[in-house]
């Protein structure tokens, strides 16, 4: 079996400035594919950021600037000759706060695939997003209803399924449930567990018993003196979690810090 | 007293003072704003008062010749043979025959038609005397003495100059016959271009200037702040860039010559003031345009584009309509001070005296605010009463064209 079909994305001497100001230092990543993986870190980190470099979202940020690579099949996603356009269809995105389009649900599921060109029976593919993303049960009766008349929980997982109806490979998650309750929170967990079997998962989190209980691998990041991110350790999130390597990891777990 | 918690007994009372010192600060204020909100309404009654006093009331009208005179019967009851007679009969022969080459021969006309020719050409009714709508509500007494002793040949009515009639016939020499036809129609032709024109492109340059000028670079910064400055320029100016760019530079285009327009003299069109007016909201509706586009989080926009959205994409399907509303507002404020600018019309050259209707973009033209000006810069003193009904026609119409935007509003903000 060749090597490639194991990770689904690859960082490699990652380095992420913002103007003068370098926010992450040499990160070097390897994502399994199909696993979930937690990126965990003190505040100011640079693990959204990290995140977002996985998809350009940073290209819309002024003055940022990307060097090293990420491979994704093979082939640096920051590229010229690769369109950031496809490259955030595959690598499908999921924010902190739920942002549903103030659309109905329906619109809210179709409105990507749409505009990718999808040529096929919406109403099938917006039930079996809704369904994937545990959340056609709850719906189905008020498919035509705003996005914004749901819970914070559902509407998060609304952006869940919406990220599923672009058919992506990859899905990042930028602290999905910190705005959540702990109920709303451990669904969108049993359901990143549910996805996994289909997606490559990377989620970003604050809650180390939520990087615990529903990752496969886990990063830890922290602050270099010149307050640039840098990645501690990686590794199995059982490794993590029970014998951390580094005394850093340690103590930000043991909640000595941060 | 001593048995209230909040207020202690003992020396600490500079607290306690402190309290009902932020109280009474707060008490003054509130009365300020109450005042302003006050004195605001006062100057618009006062201001509604004014036009309607002139506007309504009774007149004092003197027939040169008494409709009674001309028949046996009321004049309404004739049918159009005896009106045609009495035209015939008391008209000098040149006149009517003028008439039927306009209009066709007599015999042919509409009644309404006839009808009109005997009270303007024969009857001639002239108001000798208006009187106000408040003295006419409240001492109809003394009006009608006053007409009696004054004016005894005249009769006395009440009158609202604004009506239907008012609404239907062009432009006069005589303040009686004289309407707002040409003006309200040359308005609503100029505002509907002005905002063909000005619409798609300052929600345009919005677009642009937050979309996809990103970035505080000298030249986006130069575009901004002069659009920022231009709105303030003062209309008289835009009025004499429009005499110089559309009337004579293009006027070849904007008089309609270019296009093989018939009659097409000079560049005075309706198609140069629109496209004035469009360059005076512009500055407006942008800078309107870009608030509403910046107020749209931008968590919607990162949601577009973490879908594999492309830019334009997202603006059309998601920026756009969030905006819409805020635009829109934006719009109707521009539209509004278009609707009654006058300065940069006359500059422009809308016509003050013309009797026949816009037939298109390039016909001469005049509107309501002109219209205005005019009739209050005229000495006989009945001007002044259709001038007050032309301004409630200009404030019914900007109300009407208001309201029309409130309900697309309030269209789009539903949708969300």
């Amino acid at each position: 079996m060749n090597e490639n079909n194991h990770y689904a994305i690859e960082a490699r001497n990652l380095n992420i400035y913002y103007g003068n100001f370098q926010a992450v230092r040499d990160v070097n990543l390897t994502i399994q594919r199909n696993k979930i993986t937690a990126i965990i870190g003190p505040s100011g980190c640079g693990k959204s950021t990290v995140l977002r470099a996985f998809n350009r979202m940073n290209d819309f940020i002024l003055n940022s600037r990307v060097e090293g690579e990420i491979l994704y099949h093979n082939k640096n996603i920051y590229d010229p000759d690769v369109d950031a356009v496809q490259i955030r269809r595959m690598i499908g995105m999921v924010f902190q706060k739920p942002n549903p389009f103030p659309k109905s649900i329906y619109e809210n599921v179709a409105w990507g695939a749409r505009i990718n060109g999808f040529r096929g029976n919406m109403d099938d593919l917006v039930e079996e997003t809704l369904r994937a993303a545990a959340l056609w049960d709850e719906v189905k009766d008020n498919l035509k209803k705003s996005a914004l008349a749901l819970s914070g929980g559902q509407q998060q997982r609304l952006c869940i399924a919406r990220a599923l109806a672009v058919k992506p490979e990859i899905i990042l998650m930028d602290e999905p449930c910190s705005a959540l309750d702990p109920i709303a929170t451990l669904k969108i967990e049993d359901l990143m567990r549910e996805l996994s079997q289909n997606y490559t998962i990377i989620i970003v989190t604050h809650n180390m018993q939520q990087a615990a209980r529903a990752s496969d691998f886990t990063a830890f990041f922290t602050m270099a003196e010149d307050r640039a991110g840098v990645m501690v350790e990686y590794g199995t999130t059982n490794q993590i979690f029970t014998r951390p390597r580094d005394q850093r990891t340690e103590d930000y777990i043991t909640g000595r810090f941060g | 007293m001593k048995d209230n918690p909040f207020l202690s007994n003992n020396a600490d009372t500079s607290s306690e003072q402190y309290l009902r010192r932020r109280h009474r600060i707060a008490k003054v204020w509130q009365t300020v704003f109450y005042a302003s909100t006050l004195i605001a309404i006062v100057f618009l009654t006062t201001l509604l008062i004014t036009i309607s006093n002139r506007a309504f009331g009774y007149v004092a009208v003197e027939n040169r010749v008494d409709p009674d005179t001309l028949a046996v019967a009321p004049l309404e009851d004739l049918d159009n043979e005896e009106l045609a007679a009495i035209i015939r009969e008391r008209l000098r022969p040149n006149r009517v025959r003028t008439i039927e080459r306009d209009n066709g021969a007599l015999e042919e006309q509409s009644w309404d038609q006839l009808y009109a020719i005997v009270i303007e050409e024969i009857v001639q009714p002239k108001v000798v005397k208006s009187y106000p709508l408040l003295e006419s509500i409240f001492f109809p007494e003394r009006v009608r003495l006053d007409a009696a002793q004054n004016f005894p040949k005249a009769e006395l009515e009440f009158r609202s100059w604004l009506n239907s009639r008012f609404l239907r016939v062009p432009m006069s020499s005589r303040p009686e016959l004289a309407g707002v036809r040409t003006a309200v129609l040359g308005s609503i032709y100029l505002i509907l271009i002005t905002i063909t024109i000005a619409f798609p492109l300052g929600v345009g340059a919005a677009i642009y200037l937050e979309e996809y000028a990103i970035g505080e670079n000298r030249i986006n910064r130069i575009i901004q702040t002069n659009i920022d400055n231009l709105a303030g320029v003062p209309s008289i100016i835009y009025g004499i860039l429009g005499l110089a760019l559309f009337v004579r530079t293009l006027g070849h285009l904007t008089s309609g010559a270019a296009f093989g327009v018939e009659g097409a003299s000079t560049g005075r069109t309706l198609l140069s003031a629109g496209l004035t007016m469009a360059l005076l909201i512009l500055p407006i509706l942008i800078i309107n345009a870009q608030e509403a586009i910046r107020a749209v989080p931008n968590s919607i926009r990162q949601a577009a584009y973490g879908l594999g959205a492309t830019k334009w994409q997202t603006v059309w399907y998601h920026v756009l309509p969030y905006a819409m509303p805020g635009i829109l507002t934006g719009t109707i404020l521009a539209v509004s001070r278009a609707i009654g600018e006058t300065a940069p019309l006359i500059v422009v050259g809308a016509s003050t005296f013309i009797v026949s209707d816009p037939t298109g973009l390039f016909s001469n033209f005049t509107a309501l605010p002109i219209q205005i000006y005019n009739w209050t810069t005229r000495p006989q003193d009945a001007f002044r009463n259709i001038a007050a009904a032309a301004i409630l026609v200009l404030l019914i119409s900007l109300l009407s064209l208001n309201a029309v935007a409130i309900l697309l509003r309030n269209r789009f903000s539903k949708r969300i």
